[in-house]
């Protein structure tokens, strides 16, 4: 009610009149302020910093991690100095540079390089983690916008989300009568519970109000799917396939070392029965590399996508 | 009087915890073609409940509600709603979001050439047409809201629905949207119902104000019909005895008969 003085005062016809073609160049003079606003910050930014305060940032942000792998590399070092089971990092190194200097070699099906065996773990795991995606974002989608098959599924899935991928093995083994499709199996199986579940509890937190609007213009389920769901939900979405990927690295070592053949699991297995330890702790590294390689990407994906979707 | 939306005995109870809540009781009410209704009264009383209901956005617990002769079952792209907090979906751009709603209602019978078109007159209409391309991040809240009544208007409904839609804006905008909105009603010739809590706001853009009693069980207090010639200007009448008389009518009803609510909030 405070508007009474306010509106009587401040707003004759004809400004009214003069608004739409007066705004356009109005809001364009801003935006021109603004432009040298920041220019100007940027500029005092750059001159206002001597080189040697910039990289001594820069060092500051670097430093700990690298202390922190010295530090790592220094008790290894000595614990391992005196010999015994456990190679020295120096071993371990020259090892890595003898295996990484011929990663592709093949010399029959258990013999092959570390890129192989790499490769072959990772296209398991795209396949498993595919099929989960293709099979679980969709699912995730109906169990959270339908209560009632929520309400139907979700003790299944409370169920059985706990149990450990690798219980479902036999499973895998017993039904596709071979190895590499039950370690995929196995993948699919870990993979599929986070996305489903962070899919359905996107759909389930849409803002009513964009509902409502779907709502009063009868959109279609496919238009209320592709126009408000899903981008609405791909947040949410990034975030279970993330997830996912990290429980799917995570479980195709172990699956691998059941089930044999070649991949990374598998050769860290194969080089234990050969006693090369080094090679081990290679395998330990490769596979956190990988790890954080797949996280990573997923992470620069989901801000792409996400910031697309959000239209900046 | 011809009966183009009617409101017929309608009660809306909620359940909640507690029990049984009434929001209203026995709301009836005619509204006329072209006619702009303005609902009143304090927070909490169910203005918009009854805009929601109309909207079909809710189903009324008792009573009926028709729009052009037909029960209003559901929400449908002729009964508009424009949002108290404009609800544009921020993945689209202006253009986007008013072509949303261009392309559910017209794309059975038109082009895209033609869609394209009815949605850049829109834009044009609410004067945005240099913010087509941006998304609703980037613009200002007033400009939000007319995107929100570009979107409504777009979809030539029979009722435009408006729940607070200039609540959320400084004073001078929502001045000037006051007028843009009296003018395109009076081009379109909608029918508009608007919930408000702005006495001013009702007097100057209403034919009808239609005052709520406070909930809960609120129901039409008063219908204050405003006689004030149209074009109406914000600033002759701001001297017009009628008008002043229409708001001290309004105040008297809210402060006066309806003021026990303000000690309790």
């Amino acid at each position: 009610m405070s508007a009474t003085t306010m509106d009587g005062g401040f707003c004759p016809e004809k400004a009214v009149d003069r608004e739409p073609a007066a705004a356009a160049p109005a809001s364009s003079v801003n935006h021109e302020q603004a432009k040298e606003k920041t220019m100007e910050k940027t500029i005092a930014v750059n001159s206002g910093t001597p080189f040697s305060e910039r990289l001594g940032a820069q060092l500051r942000t670097m430093l700990p991690p690298v202390l922190g792998l010295l530090i790592v590399l220094g008790i290894w070092h000595v614990a391992t100095f005196k010999g015994g089971s456990i190679p020295g990092p120096a071993q371990v190194w020259q090892a890595a540079v003898a295996l990484f200097s011929d990663p592709f070699y093949r010399n029959g099906p258990n013999d092959q390089g570390i890129g192989w065996n790499v490769l072959s773990s990772l296209q398991r795991v795209g396949i498993g983690f595919g099929l989960a995606a293709l099979v679980g974002i969709p699912l995730g989608f109906i169990l959270g916008r339908f209560a009632f098959l929520s309400a139907m599924i979700n003790p299944l899935i409370s169920l059985l989300r706990p149990v450990s991928p690798l219980a479902w093995l036999p499973i895998g083994l017993l039904v596709f009568k071979k190895a590499d499709p039950a370690a995929t199996w196995t993948i699919f199986i870990c993979s599929i519970w986070p996305m489903i579940m962070n899919t359905a509890q996107g759909v389930q937190r849409v803002p009513q109000d964009y509902l409502n609007v779907a709502r009063v213009l009868a959109l279609s389920e496919w238009k209320v799917v592709t126009k408000i769901l899903f981008p609405a939900v791909l947040p949410y979405m990034l975030t279970g396939i993330r997830l996912s990927i990290g429980t799917a690295w995570l479980v195709i070592v172990a699956a691998e070392m059941l089930t044999g053949g070649v991949g990374i699991g598998f050769w860290v297995w194969d080089e234990w029965n050969n006693l090369k330890v080094e090679h081990i702790i290679i395998a330990i590294f490769v596979i956190g590399i990988v790890g954080l390689i797949l996280e990573q990407a997923l992470i620069l994906m989901a801000k792409k996508l996400t910031k697309e979707s959000a239209g900046s | 009087m011809e009966k183009f939306v009617s409101i017929e005995r309608v009660g809306q109870t909620f359940e909640t915890k507690k029990g049984k809540f009434v929001a209203l009781r026995e709301v009836d009410l005619n509204i006329r073609k072209g006619e702009f209704i303005a609902l009143i009264g304090h927070s909490g009383c169910g203005k918009s409940t009854l805009l929601n209901l109309i909207a079909g956005l809710t189903r009324p617990t008792s009573g009926v509600l028709l729009c052009d002769g037909r029960e209003i079952a559901g929400p449908g792209p002729e009964r508009a709603v424009v949002f108290q907090n404009h609800s544009l979906l921020p993945w689209l751009t202006c253009f986007e979001n008013i072509y949303l709603a261009v392309e559910r209602v017209f794309s059975q019978k038109e082009g895209k050439p033609k869609l394209k078109a009815r949605t850049q007159a829109a834009i044009e209409l609410v004067g945005l047409a240099h913010a087509a391309q941006k998304y609703p991040h980037e613009i200002s809240g007033g400009m939000k809201q007319r995107v929100g009544i570009a979107r409504a208007l777009s979809m030539e409904p029979k009722v435009l629905l408006m729940d607070e839609p200039f609540g959320a804006l400084d004073a001078l905008t929502r001045a000037k949207l006051q007028d843009e909105l009296m003018k395109i009603c009076e081009a379109t010739q909608a029918t508009t119902v608007m919930v408000t809590h702005d006495v001013d706001e009702a007097v100057l853009l209403a034919d009808r104000i239609v005052m709520l009693t406070n909930g809960p069980a609120a129901t039409i207090g008063e219908i204050l019909t405003v006689n004030l010639p149209r074009p109406r200007n914000r600033l002759t009448l701001a001297h017009d005895p009628a008008y002043i008389e229409c708001r001290a009518a309004v105040l008297e009803f809210l402060y006066e008969k309806q003021a026990h609510v303000e000690k309790a909030a």
